[in-house]
Parts: structure tokens; C-alpha cells; sequence
């Protein structure tokens, strides 16, 4: 139980190691501090789920380990991916890295493919730029076999993007980020916009991928049953920073966060009788509440929580969590294990 | 309003003040953005606002700005104004191969240019407006054949119709007084030009609104076509017409400065008119005589620069797909102390 | 490929039956504008003193003693045989001037449109790359100065510099006396570049190139702050698509991205316009023709009108509204080929 860097190890199998990661970004209103300080890291062939409400700065997240940002967005902190710090790394080795070592699954498949170019041109264009040493003819082959692992025969290699449903142009995008086989992958709700049947083929392609080539994916999605099908383990986001991480199973079996206890009964299944929901609205995160930032909404939020953040600590079952309940108990000042009184917060933010 | 009446306490005012009521709530609605203009967008308005205002004013106090009549070619004394001269004391930007006055002919061609483009939009905007509302909205055959019509003519190139049109309306106007059926008939030929270009881009926003759902409920719910044109359709649609109306207004002054340099705009007796001027100074610039040509030239120039920048920046600020907001440059402050760390065991 | 390529010709036939009613409806309004026309064609061709009997004969012999109706079908009949009318004023036939002086104004009009697109291509890409820099601000001022500057007062300008002053460059004509009389005598297709080069006269090739380039320029600037604005307004767009972001992901180089990716899709909106400037490009050229003295069909076109040549003037009208039509038509293929989902739609 511990919060202190000196002691942190990071093991031999880790891909990819962020540390500390803050990504905000300015607006006419204010910062808006879509990460803020999450720390987190995904081994070998682990798929880490990482899951939160919409506008809680998952996509953020995930585009920021890539180093896929607009300019303006400031990032601080380190995303170490084999060593190598991808935060303040130039452009031309980031860049080199993307396809081979680092890719991204998008959302809309739809919207993802040029329009103009066939879908061998896409594979083409990739493998030029980062194995230009291959023949043409072998750039050809191994664009149809990824093709073919994902389902996609190769009558089908020169058509172009307009002529294929959804859920193929997944496939492809897919195939795509998987072609040069890189170590890392982000899979940002790949799912989301497409019906549940392909959502189960998708799954079962990334589960693949996963078994045969050892690759470590991110898969962000605000679905919990998604989470608990494809992950080993889970990262609970809420309003820019990781409440909770720790074995899927376990979190699921027994959140240590009120949050995700909430988001966990908030879910609907065939046994539900009532719809659950958490009060209040997601935070505004250019200006999130203080110390802790689910207080507002938290049922067991006690006097300490608007006043400081609480640190991550790790629990029996091995799930590191950030909240008071969890301790340390040295930290919290006499007093503060009382429960907070709402009405005293409404006062006390108009005074 | 109603604040007066509440106690101190109460909602704050402003709140209030946000949400349009009145006659021109839609207008003032869409018009919103340009009042909240930020940085550049906001600067080419003034800017082209400032170029636009010259020129009127110019053309409102030509009698008293100018130096001399447009046609005047003796001076006080009786004497003619030397041909072709370089810009001197008695003729800021020198004379030209009329013997008169350049600068004379600048601020009097103010006048004829706004006025012939303000008829000239007037009248293709109530021309062109309508049938685009009614058009769009009604579809149907009417529709059809209206497109037809109006693509031809837009496709058609824009200064051969209006020389045409010119041609055939010489001398049509003589009713309206000799000093103003040239003028008349100058903006009647720029009207035909752009009557099409309000149609079709009216009709095809209206065909986007009708479509909607807010329109639709209105015509399930049993209201009139008069009231859903006038009050949905229109509303909605009546954003782009400032935009087109100042970026015609630019383009009409070039396509009357056009006619002008072939000899089919304003008559140079009628009054002064920049086009003309340009195509007498043109057999002199090889001649190197510069300012008889570059000054009516800026002058155009300028003017249309003017119109272009307040219709250009009003797009921008009216037109949210080109919008964009701008990220800013943001500094991460650690103003919590405590950072809290991940560990992985 | 089968799949994409198999529904192109469908696609064309569409196209080409749409094409049918705009054609008939241009020629329509030609004939009707043309039937308005003040003043007696007669009358005018042959001098206000001709006896009445050869004005009936000359009357007879033009078809114009016949009713409206007869008229309009003698119209769209001589236009189904390639007899486009024969001019009142001289004994040419329309066809022979489109042949000559069209052949000029090609030369001219395929000079400007490789200025026109090499400039605007090139800034309109770069600055909407670079955009909101003062890259881009410098870029769009040049757009909006090249549209607010009217073509004959740049090439008065140009004849300024580049004649008076520096004395580098012919003031107008398409080529020297000898040259065109020498070239006149080649004329295998009337176009000066080509019959230079087929008749291996390169002296004479030389002296029509140096006479296009400030026609060329001034023309082809006009027609480059279209393509600056648009290829810049399209680049900024197609440079937000989710594509752009998933080939940057695949570490796809920048120029890539930007050149492949957003320049290329930026571009199918820029072919169709193209088609649309074909008609500003005739309105030019009409203007830069006579600003230089270049004997092209604009200018023949105003002679003609001056001279109430209505035949001449009737041919030629129906002449550019075929060349609209038919550009924009092949512009549409264009765009076809191009965009496998204009198939589709």
C-alpha cells in the first residue's frame, strides 16, 4: 500500500507504461483537462479495457498514447512504449512507429476509408511507407492474408471503400491497423456503430489477434459487457482520471469505487427489474470539482473527499483505487470519515 | 423587464437578454455570431466596412467632394484643362484624354457604380428570393421548368448576357430622364445576370429546410403554406441572403465596369463611370500615361475588395462549416499538489 | 471492377439526356432575345439608304419575311446541319469565324487556364494547409485582389510595366505582321502555336508565345482566385475527414496525407467548377481580347454587335451557350471518372 514513484516497478513484459499523463486543452472558457493524471500499464498480449461515460476523456486518452493529438492539445507526463518515451518525441520517429509498432481501431468504419482509393491502395500505401523494401507482390500477399484473417476474400482486394457494408469496412480498418503487425493497438469503441452480431465477430477477430500475435490492445468502450467478454483487466475513468484499474473479474465481482459500483448497477440485463442511474451530470472538466471528482455524486462520499484528491492505493484483491474509503486512513484528517452533508456543499460553493 | 419587479435576488438579467424576441428575432439569431466576432473575422469586416464606407460616402457629397463636374473640361477662367496631364496642384490625379478631371470622375463614378448596383440588387433580390421560396417549396413542374431556366442562364457566361441585354435595352429608358435611363438600363442587364444565382442558392436551402422536422410538425399540425414559408422556411434560409447580396453587389460593380469598357454600360454624358474612363485610358498606357488608368482602376478595386471582405467575413462568421474553433494555448498547472500515481503491482 | 466500371455508361446517357433540355432552352432564349432586338438587321447591314427593294430582297433571302415560328424552326434546323447563319455585314459565314477567331481565343482561353491552375492549385493547397497563418492571409488577399481587379484594368497594368516601361513584351496583336501573315499561310488547324509548330517555324513560335504571355496572365489570374479560394475552402474541409486522422495513424508522411489524401479528394469539387469557369473564362475573354487587340471571337463578337450584325451575333451566342454545355458535360465524365460514387448516386 503504497503511493510513492520510488517504488514503483515496472515488470519485464510491459508494452507500453504511461505515467502521470495530463492532456489538456485550451478553449475560450478555460483548460479543459480532458486527462489528467492517469497512470497505467498494459503487458504483453494483455487487452486492457479501459471504460467510463462519454466525455470522461477515454478517446483522449487514447489518441494521446499514439501521440495522435492536435498541436494545440499541451501533454505532459510519460507514455514509455518499449523504453522510449513517446511524449516529446519528434515527429518523424513518432510517425515511424505508427503502423508498425503503434495502431489506432476507429469507431466509424464508415468514415474511416478514402473514399477515392481502393482498398489495396490503402494496404498498399501503408506497407510502401514503412517496409519499402518488400516487392510489390509480397506487400500484395500479406494485404490479402490480413484481409483473409478477417474474412475479407480477396475478390474483393480493389474494390472500392463505398462497396462494402460496415462491419467489413471494420474488418478492414482492422486489417489495416493489424497489417505490419504492430505491438501495441488502441481500439476506440470499435464496436459502438455497428449491430451486435458484428460486434460479436469483431470481438472474436480482436480475441484472435490477441492469441496469435501477442499484441497488447487498449480497448476503450463504454460497454461493460464488452469489457468483461474481451479484458483482462479494467480501468474505470471518470472525468480525466482512473478511479479504479485491476483484474476484470475482480472489479467486476467486487468494485472497490463507489463509481463503479454505480456504473456496474446502473447496467441492464434480462434480470433487471428497475433502471438505476447515478444522480447528477458527468463533470464539467474545465472546472471539475475539487479533491475527489465523483464527490458530488458519490453515496458514501465522506467530509475529506472535496478536500483532497485521494491517492491510489491497492486493495486485498490486488485492484488499485483511488478513494477515501480505501484510506491510507493517515492521511485523512480527524474528522473527515464523516459523511459529507450536501446541503453545507451548496452553500459553501455559493459564499 | 419583468426584473423590475423582482427582488434583488432574483435570476440575474442578462440570462434573459440572451433569448431573441421580436420582429427579427431569426434575423437577429443568425446574425448573432457577427456581433460576437473575435480577432481576424472581425477585423476584415471593419476593414471592408471602412472600404465599403468611403465610396458611399463619396458618392452621397460628390458635389461638394469633387473638384469639378465630371463634364467640365474648362476651368474659372475660361481656359481648357490641359489633355492628358500628370497629377499637379490643379489636378490631384492629373486629367485624362477627355480633358477632364481624373479625380472628379473617381468620386462622381462612386455614385453611378452604388447606384446601379443598389437597383441592380434590389430588384434581383425581390425577384429572385421569392421564386426560390415558392419554387422550393412547392416543387413540382413549375419547379422544374424554373430550374431549367435559371441553370441555363447561370451557365450562360454572365457578361455576354448582360452586353446582350445592354444591347437590346439601349435607349429603353429615355423616360426616366437622360442623366438616369442609362443607369437604369445598366442595372436592368446586371439584374438578369443575377437573378439565378439568389434563386438557386434560396431554392436549395429551402429544399434542406423543407425536410426538416421542425417544418414537417408545422405542416402535420396544420399550418398554412403562407405561415410555413414565412415563418420556418424563410427564417431559416434568410441567413445566407446578406452574404449573397454583398458578394453580388462586388461582382455586379465589376460586371457594370465590364459593360462600361465595351461601350454598353453608362453613356459618358449621362454620368461618370469607371469602366468607361478605363477603356479611353487604355490606348494611352503604352504609351506609359499611368494615372488615367490606375486610379479609376483602384478605385473599382478597391470597392470590390471592400464588398468581397464584408460578404466574405460575414460568411465565415455565419456559416458554421467553415467555422472552426481555434484551440488555445494552455499551460498545465499542478494546482493540487498531489499527483496521484498508479502503482502496478 | 467490374461492379464500378459496368454502371459508366449508364451514367452517361443520364447526363447526356439531361443535357438536351438545357441546350434547347439556351437556344430558345437566344432566338427570343435576338427577335427583340431593336432596329431592323436589314436595314442596319445594308446602310439607311438602300432602296426598299433590296432591303425586301435581302429580307426575302435571310428567311426574316417569315413567320416567328418558321423562323425558330429554320433556327434549330440550320443548327442540326452545322449552318449556324452567314453575317450581313461581311460574307462570312459564322462557322468561318468560329474557326478563325475561335481558334485564337483557344490559344488564349488553354494559356490562361494553365496559369490559372498552376497558380491557384498550388497557393489554394498551401494555404489551406498552413491555414490562420500569415501564409494563408497573404494567400487569400491575392485571391480576393485577382477577382476585385477587372481583367482589362491588370493587363492595362501589365501593359504599363511590362511594355512602357520595361519594354519586354509586345503590347497586343497574337503575333508580329510577318509572322501572322507567314502563319495565316500554314493554316492547317488556325490555332498560331500548333501551325508554328507543325510548320517547324520556330522563329514564329517564339513571337506567338511572347505575344500570349500577358493576355495568358491576365486572363488566367481571373480565373485563379476562383481555384485559391475553393481548393483552399475544400483542402481545410477534406483535411478534417476521419480519413485524414486514420492515415495519420498509420503513419502515413505528412506530405502524403496532405498531397494523396486531401489534395486529391479536394480536387473533385475543383473539376467541377472548372466546368462552371469555362463561362467566366468566355466573359473574360472577351474583355482581355480587346484589352490586347487579340482577334478572337470575343472581340468579333463586338464588332459584330456594333456593326447590328444580328446573324453573326445570333451564330456566335449559339455557339458559346454549345461550348457551356458541352464542357460542362465533360466535366461531369470527368468527375465520374474520378469519384467512383458519383456513379452511384
Amino acid at each position: 500500500m503504497t503511493t510513492t514513484p520510488e517504488l514503483h516497478h515496472v515488470r519485464p513484459d510491459t508494452v507500453m507504461s504511461v505515467r502521470d499523463l495530463r492532456i489538456w486543452y485550451g478553449t475560450a472558457r478555460g483548460a479543459v483537462r480532458a486527462v489528467d493524471g492517469v497512470s497505467f500499464d498494459i503487458r504483453r498480449g494483455e487487452t486492457l479495457g479501459l471504460v467510463g461515460e462519454s466525455g470522461c476523456g477515454k478517446s483522449t486518452l487514447g489518441r494521446g498514447v499514439l501521440g495522435l493529438l492536435p498541436d494545440a492539445a499541451k501533454v505532459a507526463g510519460h507514455v514509455l512504449f518499449e523504453g522510449e518515451d513517446l511524449v516529446g518525441m519528434s515527429r518523424r520517429r513518432l510517425r515511424s512507429l505508427r503502423g508498425p509498432q503503434l495502431g489506432l481501431i476507429f469507431q466509424e468504419p464508415m468514415t474511416r476509408l478514402n473514399p477515392l482509393m481502393r482498398v489495396s491502395q490503402h494496404f498498399l500505401e501503408t506497407l510502401r511507407t514503412h517496409q519499402p523494401e518488400l516487392s510489390k507482390e509480397q506487400m500484395r500477399r500479406r494485404a490479402i492474408d490480413t484481409l483473409g484473417a478477417m474474412g475479407i476474400p480477396p475478390t474483393r482486394f480493389t474494390n472500392y471503400p463505398h462497396e462494402f457494408s460496415g462491419g467489413m469496412r471494420q474488418r478492414i480498418m482492422i486489417a489495416l491497423a493489424l497489417v505490419l503487425n504492430p505491438a501495441f493497438v488502441v481500439a476506440d469503441e470499435p464496436t459502438t456503430a455497428l449491430d451486435v452480431l458484428v460486434e460479436a465477430q469483431i470481438l472474436t477477430i480482436l480475441a484472435d489477434v490477441k492469441r496469435n500475435f501477442d499484441t497488447s490492445i487498449l480497448l476503450i468502450t463504454h460497454n461493460l459487457g464488452i469489457i468483461a467478454e474481451a479484458c483482462e483487466r479494467v480501468a474505470v475513468m471518470y472525468a480525466g482520471r482512473i478511479a479504479e484499474l485491476g483484474d476484470a473479474r475482480a472489479v467486476f465481482a467486487r468494485p472497490a469505487h463507489p463509481y463503479t459500483r454505480e456504473l456496474l448497477a446502473s447496467t441492464i440485463s434480462l434480470s433487471t427489474t428497475s433502471l438505476h442511474y447515478i444522480p447528477g451530470a458527468p463533470p464539467d472538466l474545465i472546472a471539475p470539482p475539487s479533491g475527489c471528482r465523483f464527490h458530488p455524486r458519490c453515496p458514501d462520499a465522506m467530509t475529506v473527499c472535496p478536500q483532497r484528491h485521494p491517492p491510489v492505493v491497492t486493495t486485498e484483491l490486488n485492484q488499485d483505487v483511488a478513494c477515501w474509503l480505501h484510506g491510507p486512513d493517515d492521511q485523512i484528517p480527524p474528522g473527515g470519515s464523516a459523511p459529507l452533508e450536501r446541503e453545507a456543499i451548496g452553500v459553501a460553493d455559493e459564499a | 423587464m419583468t426584473s423590475e419587479f423582482m427582488t434583488p435576488t432574483a435570476a440575474p438579467v442578462p440570462a434573459q437578454r440572451q433569448v431573441g424576441r421580436g420582429r427579427f428575432a431569426g434575423l437577429r439569431r443568425a446574425l448573432a455570431p457577427v456581433a460576437e466576432a473575435r480577432g481576424l473575422p472581425k477585423w476584415v469586416l471593419y476593414v471592408g466596412c471602412a472600404l465599403v464606407l468611403v465610396f458611399v460616402v463619396f458618392a452621397i457629397f460628390a458635389p461638394w467632394i469633387s473638384p469639378y463636374s465630371f463634364t467640365q473640361y474648362l476651368d474659372g477662367h475660361g481656359h481648357r484643362f490641359p489633355k492628358s496631364a500628370p497629377p499637379n496642384v490643379h489636378h490631384w490625379f492629373g486629367t485624362n484624354i477627355m480633358d477632364t478631371d481624373v479625380f472628379s470622375h473617381i468620386v462622381y463614378g462612386s455614385r453611378t457604380a452604388l447606384e446601379v448596383v443598389a437597383i441592380a440588387v434590389v430588384i434581383s433580390m425581390l425577384l429572385g428570393v421569392p421564386l426560390g421560396l415558392f419554387s422550393g417549396y412547392y416543387g413540382g413542374p413549375l419547379d422544374r421548368g424554373l430550374v431549367l431556366v435559371m441553370d441555363a442562364m447561370f451557365a450562360f457566361p454572365s457578361l455576354l448576357l448582360a452586353i446582350l441585354i445592354a444591347f437590346l435595352l439601349r435607349g429603353k429608358f429615355g423616360f426616366l430622364g437622360a442623366s438616369f435611363s442609362g443607369i437604369m438600363s445598366a442595372a436592368i442587364s446586371i439584374t438578369v445576370v443575377y437573378i439565378p444565382q439568389y434563386f438557386r442558392v434560396i431554392r436549395n436551402s429551402v429544399i434542406s429546410v423543407r425536410e426538416e422536422p421542425y417544418v414537417e410538425a408545422a405542416r402535420i399540425l396544420g399550418a398554412k403554406p403562407r405561415t410555413v414559408i414565412g415563418r420556418y422556411v424563410f427564417g431559416n434560409v434568410v441567413q445566407n441572403v446578406p452574404v449573397i447580396a454583398t458578394l453580388n453587389a462586388a461582382d455586379a460593380l465589376l460586371t457594370l465596369a465590364g459593360l462600361g469598357f465595351l461601350g454598353y454600360g453608362v453613356q459618358p454624358t449621362e454620368a461618370a463611370e469607371w469602366g468607361y474612363d478605363l477603356q479611353r485610358a487604355l490606348g494611352e498606357a503604352a504609351g506609359g500615361i499611368w494615372w488615367t488608368s490606375v486610379y479609376p482602376g483602384l478605385a473599382i478595386v478597391l470597392l470590390v475588395t471592400g464588398l468581397t471582405l464584408v460578404g466574405e467575413s460575414l460568411n465565415d462568421l455565419l456559416n458554421p462549416v467553415l467555422r472552426h474553433r481555434q484551440l488555445l494555448p494552455v499551460n498545465i498547472v499542478d494546482d493540487e499538489g498531489e499527483v496521484p500515481r498508479d502503482d502496478d503491482a | 471492377m467490374a461492379r464500378s466500371s459496368g454502371s459508366l455508361p449508364r451514367y452517361l446517357v443520364t447526363r447526356l439526356l439531361l443535357v438536351i433540355p438545357m441546350v434547347w432552352i439556351l437556344l430558345t432564349v437566344v432566338f427570343i432575345l435576338m427577335r427583340v432586338a431593336p432596329g431592323d438587321p436589314v436595314q442596319a447591314s445594308l446602310g439607311g439608304r438602300a432602296p426598299q427593294a433590296v432591303i425586301e430582297k435581302q429580307r426575302h433571302e435571310l428567311g426574316f419575311d417569315k413567320s416567328i415560328v418558321a423562323q425558330y424552326g429554320d433556327y434549330f434546323n440550320g443548327i442540326f446541319h452545322g449552318d449556324f447563319g452567314t453575317s450581313t455585314s461581311s460574307n462570312r459565314t459564322v462557322t468561318d469565324v468560329v474557326a478563325h477567331e475561335g481558334a485564337a481565343t483557344l490559344e488564349l482561353a488553354v494559356a490562361a487556364m494553365i496559369f490559372a491552375l498552376v497558380l491557384g492549385l498550388g497557393i489554394g493547397v498551401l494555404i489551406g494547409r498552413y491555414r490562420d497563418t500569415p501564409l494563408d492571409v497573404f494567400g487569400r488577399l491575392f485571391g480576393v485582389l485577382t477577382y476585385a481587379a477587372p481583367v482589362f484594368w491588370i493587363g492595362i497594368l501589365f501593359q504599363l510595366l511590362f511594355v512602357a516601361k520595361l519594354h519586354w513584351l509586345p503590347s497586343s496583336g497574337q503575333a508580329d505582321t510577318l509572322v501572322n501573315i507567314h502563319l495565316q499561310g500554314e493554316a492547317h488547324t488556325n490555332i498560331y502555336l500548333v501551325d508554328a509548330v507543325i510548320s517547324g517555324d520556330w522563329g514564329g513560335l517564339r513571337n506567338v508565345l511572347v505575344h500570349l504571355i500577358l493576355p495568358g496572365l491576365t486572363l488566367g489570374l481571373l480565373v485563379c482566385g476562383v481555384f485559391i479560394r475553393l481548393v483552399r475552402v475544400n483542402v481545410i474541409q477534406t483535411l478534417k475527414h476521419d480519413y485524414i486522422e486514420a492515415a495519420r495513424a498509420r503513419g502515413i508522411p505528412e506530405h502524403r496525407v496532405v498531397l494523396r489524401h486531401a489534395f486529391r479528394n479536394a480536387l473533385v469539387p475543383v473539376v467541377t467548377v472548372i466546368g462552371l469557369q469555362a463561362a467566366l473564362l468566355l466573359s473574360g475573354a472577351v474583355l482581355t481580347e480587346t484589352t490586347f487587340n487579340w482577334p478572337g471571337i470575343g472581340q468579333a463578337l463586338i464588332r459584330y454587335l456594333n456593326n447590328r450584325d444580328y446573324v453573326m451575333v445570333q451564330g456566335i451566342v449559339t455557339v458559346f451557350a454549345l461550348i457551356v454545355v458541352s464542357v460542362s458535360l465533360v466535366i461531369d465524365v470527368v468527375t465520374a471518372l474520378i469519384d467512383p460514387r458519383v456513379r452511384y448516386s
